[in-house]
């Protein structure tokens, strides 16, 4: 180790530092340096000890929290491309198969987004943060994995551009980078991001024809479109369903929340109050709908409010995308207001309106612009007994 | 019956290196020095020069603004340096001790025969009025107010606290007088903050004239802002003055014989140094002699004036601070670490449980041998919910500290700044993962609330 400092004290930093030919590219040589070693810095405040945490060693575990959902993602993929072509496969080759979708999503999300993180930071002389290491890792999760890989550089670059750098970085954004990506696409190329044709790999092997016809839909689109889906509840939960390539299996977004709320990285005040709301807007639903406009929105809004909770992305947004905490509440009383408005809203958008299936991106986005408000109120109220007190007092007196 | 706080948000970090219980001999001491960086908001005027020769007690240094606060020589002897900054600035005060302390005589009087005034009055020439330290702002007192409480917290709970039971050992009398003085300061209470299950020993147990209250729970319950803020929070106007016991025992003294003695004792903690005990010695005085050969010499080392929270970084013939009461000396974190976000090592604190601290905790660990690595680089505010798990206050601490940044003095004033000094940030501090240096923007934030309120 000493050997190794010693070869980068000797021979790389003085490329970079101060008064050098590559100076202004510091940040870039930092990034990598702190990458490699916790520099020797001590503590220059009042206090002389600090805890071990730093941010890398926080987005590191939310990046291990999400590796069962992009294992059981890649395998997802092959399973259902090979069961759509019509051909058996063993366990390997699906999961190779979707490896090889998969891990080139994870490639050009990273490449794109940590490449304009660092040309920001050579611009602004800052050094590198650690935001977009999660960010970079969570977008192919939410994307449908026939996305073209274009298409997800420039969601991307839009996420990291206009979504974080405008707004100063790291800790500065107000919208979850990852789902504006999202959302991005979404919008952008509406064709690619929903209907039945995207969430199933249908490509043959060369030579052959792609497969023509074969229903592709997810559960929630099942739904939104017909009343019933070919998927059961069962199926949702294990994950063995279409879908964005890591949101499909409630399984493995468990064992990545049994992680994040261990550690106490991810809130748990968000998450529980989430799937509370999602809860509570599946009872009303329930509730209502013999009342219903039609018999499709009928069937829908009959699902068991549990089944509710395995489809969709409604696991993974609740786990990974609703407890950002940049983007999401940052008081206690707040996040469970706002925990639980994403969970209700998430339930109702998808319910009510067909062209989004996917409400639970929407209700975190809509959550997102909504926190600093209810932040606000929690504030103020906080406030507000601070000058009853005072008022009190000098009443009293 | 007594009541009883409990203090549920909090963390205790324990270190190695606590202090062996037994008092050393009286040390004798070459220079003890004022240290005007002390005080906070205090314009400072000379009242020596270089050469001079001084009583333990005679004013070296006095307030611009207020001139009858002096700030007093801890021994008698020859001034031997006015060392100065930047700016002119100065930095301290040295004087050189003379083998028999001579002591300015202020005459020794009874608390309860002379009025509130009079009681100022000698405290504020004989240079014991700066231990009264007044919320809001965390500054030496002002004479011209009355306080609606006076606050004594008779125990520490930071990292390698020393034990009040023995610094305190013996001095029930003086104690007292410190305590009958007090009480014509403030038309309100004296408040004593005693810890729930820690002895409190002779001296804080005896005393009368005191409203105790009892405090269960980790650290921060042993700080005297905690106190206040459960019992007698400070709303916008009013203030409230603390004084630390073993100031009170000097306060006391000087009622009772008319002598300003800046004898303390303080504990010598950390793995650093190795006879770690408590040792009598002055206000101010150089650590020099008591570090001597006893510092481990196999790595870097910071000597902290105070504890690892909130003390001051000093040199090895640097100065104890004056509110001081020990001095630690832990490793200095220089070495860099090969992928030390990665690599989970068991010695590094962390109140999350993304490191295995919490596992080594379970296991059995309970003592960390830290050093003074930062552990990561400076970030924005990223996480949430963090401070909150060490701030055991109806505050909320991060939009306060962005109010501060903003400089927004409304804001500060509606959020609780009023209350708060720097030490009740100082685990928020320590657990921040953006690593943000807080206990200075909260000193940043009293003094803009300072200067813009009054």
């Amino acid at each position: 180790m000493k050997a190794l400092h010693q070869f980068v004290d000797n021979n790389v930093h003085p490329l970079f530092k101060e008064g050098s030919k590559l100076e202004k590219y510091w940040p870039v040589y930092d990034g990598f340096y702190t990458f490699l070693f916790t520099p020797g810095h001590p503590a220059d405040g009042k206090a002389h000890i600090r805890d071990g945490v730093d941010l890398k060693r926080t987005m590191n575990t939310v990046i291990t929290a999400l590796i069962p959902t992009l294992l059981f993602g890649m395998w997802n993929v092959g399973y259902h491309h090979f069961n759509a072509i019509g051909i058996d496969a063993i366990f390997f080759e699906q999961f190779l198969f979707g490896a090889i979708k998969v891990i080139p999503m994870v490639m050009v999300s990273y490449g794109v987004g940590l490449g304009i993180e660092f040309l920001f930071c050579v611009i602004k002389g800052h050094q590198i943060e650690e935001g977009y290491l999660v960010s970079g890792m969570l977008i192919p999760l939410i994307m449908p994995v026939d996305l073209p890989l274009w298409m997800l550089a420039l969601s991307v670059a839009f996420a990291v551009i206009i979504g974080k750098e405008v707004f100063g970085g790291t800790g500065m954004n107000i919208f979850n980078p990852a789902l504006l990506a999202r959302a991005f696409a979404f919008f952008a190329y509406p064709t690619y991001m929903s209907g039945d044709k995207v969430w199933i790999n249908t490509t043959g092997t060369e030579g052959m024809m792609a497969v023509d016809g074969f229903s592709g839909a997810t559960a929630l689109g099942d739904y939104a479109t017909t009343g019933v889906s070919q998927y059961s509840a069962l199926d949702a939960f294990i994950g063995i369903i279409p879908g964005s390539v890591g949101e499909t299996s409630v399984i493995a977004i468990m064992l990545g929340a049994g992680l994040l709320l261990f550690t106490g990285i991810a809130s748990w005040r968000i998450m529980l109050s989430a799937v509370v709301g999602g809860v509570v807007m599946g009872l009303i639903f329930n509730a209502v709908a013999p009342f219903a406009l039609s018999a499709e929105q009928e069937a829908f809004m009959a699902v068991p409010f549990w089944q509710q909770l395995v489809m969709g992305g409604f696991a993974f947004g609740v786990v990974y995308m609703a407890t950002d905490p940049v983007s999401g509440s940052q008081t206690d009383t707040g996040k469970y207001v706002y925990g639980f408005l994403i969970g209700f809203l998430s339930i109702m958008i998808r319910v009510f309106n067909p062209a989004y299936p996917e409400g639970v991106m929407l209700a975190i986005l809509f959550m997102n612009t909504m926190a600093p408000l209810v932040d606000h109120y929690v504030i103020q109220a906080n406030i507000k007994k601070r000058e009853q007190r005072l008022a009190l007092k000098t009443a009293t007196a | 019956m007594s009541n009883v706080v409990t203090i549920k948000r909090g963390v205790n970090i324990d270190l190695v290196g606590e202090t062996n219980p037994e008092l050393g001999t009286p040390h004798s001491i070459s220079t003890a020095a004022l240290k005007p960086s002390d005080f906070q908001g205090v314009r400072f005027k000379l009242s020596v020069k270089e050469g001079d020769e001084v009583k333990a007690g005679s004013p070296l240094l006095y307030n611009k603004d207020v001139e009858a606060m002096k700030f007093c020589s801890p021994v008698s002897g020859e001034v031997v340096a006015i060392v100065r900054g930047a700016q002119r600035r100065i930095l301290e005060v040295r004087v050189l001790a003379d083998k028999k302390t001579k002591f300015e005589d202020f005459g020794a009087v009874d608390p309860h025969s002379i009025d509130r005034d009079a009681v100022i009055e000698k405290m504020l020439q004989s240079g014991v009025w700066p231990m009264l330290k007044q919320r809001p702002y965390n500054v030496a007192a002002n004479p011209e107010i009355t306080p609606k409480a006076i606050f004594i917290s008779g125990f520490d709970t930071a990292p390698l606290a020393p034990d009040m039971g023995i610094i305190l050992e013996g001095q029930e009398k003086e104690f007292q007088a410190g305590v009958d003085a007090l009480a014509k300061l403030t038309d309100g209470p004296v408040h004593l903050g005693l810890s729930e299950s820690k002895p409190t020993g002779k001296t804080l147990a005896s005393v009368r004239g005191v409203k105790v209250t009892k405090y269960k729970g980790p650290h921060p319950a042993g700080l005297v802002g905690v106190h206040i803020h459960h019992l007698d929070p400070i709303d916008k106007g009013e203030h409230v003055w603390t004084i630390a016991p073993e100031h009170v025992v000097i306060l006391g003294h000087l009622f009772l014989t008319g002598t300003y003695n800046a004898r303390t004792v303080v504990a010598l903690s950390g793995k650093e140094i190795n006879e770690r005990r408590y040792i009598q010695t002055v206000i101010g005085a150089c650590v020099k002699e008591l570090l001597e050969n006893n510092l481990s010499d196999d790595v870097p080392v910071r000597i902290i004036s105070g504890n690892v929270l909130t003390g001051t970084k000093i040199e090895e013939d640097g100065y104890m601070g004056f509110y001081e009461r020990q001095i630690t000396a832990i490793r200095e974190g220089v070495e860099p670490e090969l992928f030390g976000w990665l690599i989970p090592k068991p010695n590094k604190f962390s109140i999350s449980r993304a490191l295995p601290s919490w596992f080594m905790r379970q296991l059995g660990q309970v003592k960390y041998d830290l050093d003074t690595n930062n552990h990561g680089e400076h970030r924005a505010f990223v996480v949430s919910g963090e401070y909150e798990k060490v701030f055991p206050f109806d505050i909320f601490p991060v939009q306060l500290l962005k109010a501060i940044l903003n400089e927004d003095i409304d804001a500060m004033e509606k959020l609780g700044l009023y209350e708060l000094v720097e030490e009740d940030f100082a685990l928020c501090e320590v657990v921040c993962t953006s690593k943000i240096n807080v206990q200075n923007i909260v000193r940043d934030g009293l003094n803009l609330l300072r200067s813009e309120v009054g």
